[in-house]
């Protein structure tokens, strides 16, 4: 499969960025720095380009019971213009994606999905679809994202849109509003802790709020982010990452995402296998970790206690704002508590960590 | 991009000081910016011996893992423990402060099969490979 490019190609290059492919797309790994842009997400604000994620519209009169069927958590909740994060899972628990959902209007929502799973979403919603009113529309390559993330991203967008901006509470969106001129859908979400906008435009609109947002926002300290720290941010507030955290073989409730997982809805897939491990306890659970020796975890390294397999890293990497060498990863749950002793083997030797508690990060006043 | 003219380097991105029968070893400025911020360092034990081309260190930048090279053969005689509490120095200063290993070379005949900094300054412009 070729290595497909976002809108924003020309403009990464532009930018310094330095490319490499990522679940089928070449994206900018970083422009300046990995630590440099996560701190500036931190305490400024960062620009990432997330055109490579997929876009799915539901239409018609069984939207809804068509989408509570599907995904975990419960949609009926959702107001016009809110938005849920929920898991879809396969019969058996298993989990086919982790997405948001926009709900434009009772029949008309808007799903936001993994890009490296949008084939396989599609094909599962398709034949999910089967039985209900409702048509399906992948828009994924009709839309465009830039997500600006930091505490700075009201003050740097205030500049460019007569919008109210401060009262977009997080998790709701505006369908249709103006920025540098531009028609876009903005959202109050995002994916590394800090507060923040997600922005879908149309792609022939995109590098013109690319350039507008950094000549207004590089004053006051925006950068323009890359995948790197995309991938330390949410890490460092212990945000799922599908392929890692979640997977065919990771249920959501292993992945501690219970609070996402309404059981008491009326049938949807996985509710058996998932009301199972809720009532009875997960075998496994994810669990975050910290580095007592010297040594860096990455993602499928083993982890022992007392010279037994009982896991595998998921994530592991360098966390920027604790400075220190952190993990997640996947465990028999009778290990999976605080303060347990666990090694992980680096290169043929095992390293000592200890299992602290999620997440590694929480921002100020929240 | 910074390629000292007075070092030698191998294909695999390491810098070779000469002095007299030793050799200081680092990594090139190109290979810094490519790993990106380094956080962690695997240093090899003093006196132990090694064989060129073998992997006798890992550089690890947030993203990557690499391995570091002999590019030539001996007894490590001296390790930079400066590594352990401040890797990033491998990005600030890769020919000075960020040095890596000091190797007494088994056979200085090994030194010939390096790049001069011209051949050098050709594979870094061809990105590396």
């Amino acid at each position: 499969m070729a290595v497909k490019q976002t809108p924003l190609y020309e403009t990464h290059l532009r930018y310094g960025g330095r490319i490499v492919e990522f679940g089928g797309w070449s994206l900018p790994v970083q422009y300046t720095g990995i630590k440099n842009e996560h701190q500036a997400v931190r305490t400024k604000a960062g620009l990432f380009d997330v055109s490579h994620m997929g876009e799915v519209v539901v239409n018609g009169p069984d939207a809804l019971i068509f989408l509570q069927r599907l995904v975990t958590n419960d949609v009926s909740k959702l107001e016009r213009n809110q938005i849920l994060y929920t898991p879809m899972c396969y019969k058996h628990g298993g989990t086919v994606d982790d997405l948001l959902v926009y709900k434009k209007d009772a029949d008309h929502y808007l799903l936001v999905i993994n890009a490296a799973n949008i084939d396989k979403d599609w094909n599962w919603m398709q034949e999910n679809a089967g039985e209900f009113e409702v048509k399906l529309t992948n828009i994924s390559n009709e839309t465009a994202q830039i997500a600006l993330q930091g505490p700075l991203s009201e003050m740097i967008l205030s500049k460019l849109t007569d919008a109210p901006l401060s009262e977009l509470k997080y998790y709701w969106f505006m369908p249709e509003i103006d920025v540098a001129g531009k028609k876009v859908l903005l959202s109050r979400t995002g994916y590394t802790g800090e507060d923040g906008f997600e922005i879908y435009c149309s792609p022939d609109d995109v590098t013109c709020l690319w350039d507008t947002i950094m000549e207004v926002g590089r004053p006051l300290g925006l950068l323009p982010a890359g995948l790197g720290c995309r991938d330390t941010l949410r890490f460092e507030v212990c945000f799922p990452l599908y392929g890692h955290e979640l997977s065919v073989d990771i249920s959501p409730i292993e992945a501690g995402l219970g609070m996402f997982i309404k059981l008491d809805k009326e049938g949807f897939n996985g509710q058996g296998t998932l009301q199972e491990q809720k009532t009875n306890g997960p075998k496994r659970r994810i669990v975050g970790f910290e580095m007592v020796d010297r040594g860096v975890a990455r993602a499928e390294y083993p982890i022992l206690v007392e010279g037994s397999y009982v896991g595998v890293v998921t994530t592991g990497t360098y966390a920027p704002s604790l400075d220190k060498n952190l993990g997640l990863g996947i465990i028999q749950a009778e290990y999976a508590k605080v303060g347990q002793k666990i090694d992980i083997e680096i290169r043929g030797k095992n390293v000592s960590a200890q299992v602290i508690s999620k997440p590694f990060y929480k921002r100020e006043g929240k | 991009m910074n390629i000292p003219k007075e070092l030698k380097y191998s294909k695999d991105h390491e810098w070779v000081k000469v002095e007299g029968k030793v050799a200081i070893i680092g990594v090139t400025d190109f290979a810094q910016s490519q790993l990106g911020d380094v956080v962690f360092v695997e240093l090899p034990d003093e006196l132990s011996t090694v064989k060129v081309g073998d992997s006798f260190s890992v550089i690890e930048s947030v993203k990557a893992v690499s391995d570091i090279y002999a590019p030539v053969s001996g007894k490590i005689v001296k390790v930079n423990q400066a590594l352990t509490d401040s890797p990033d120095l491998i990005n600030q200063e890769p020919y000075g402060e960020g040095w890596i290993v000091v190797i007494e070379m088994s056979d200085s005949s090994e030194l010939d099969d390096l790049l001069d900094s011209d051949a050098y300054v050709q594979l870094a412009a061809e990105g590396g490979h």
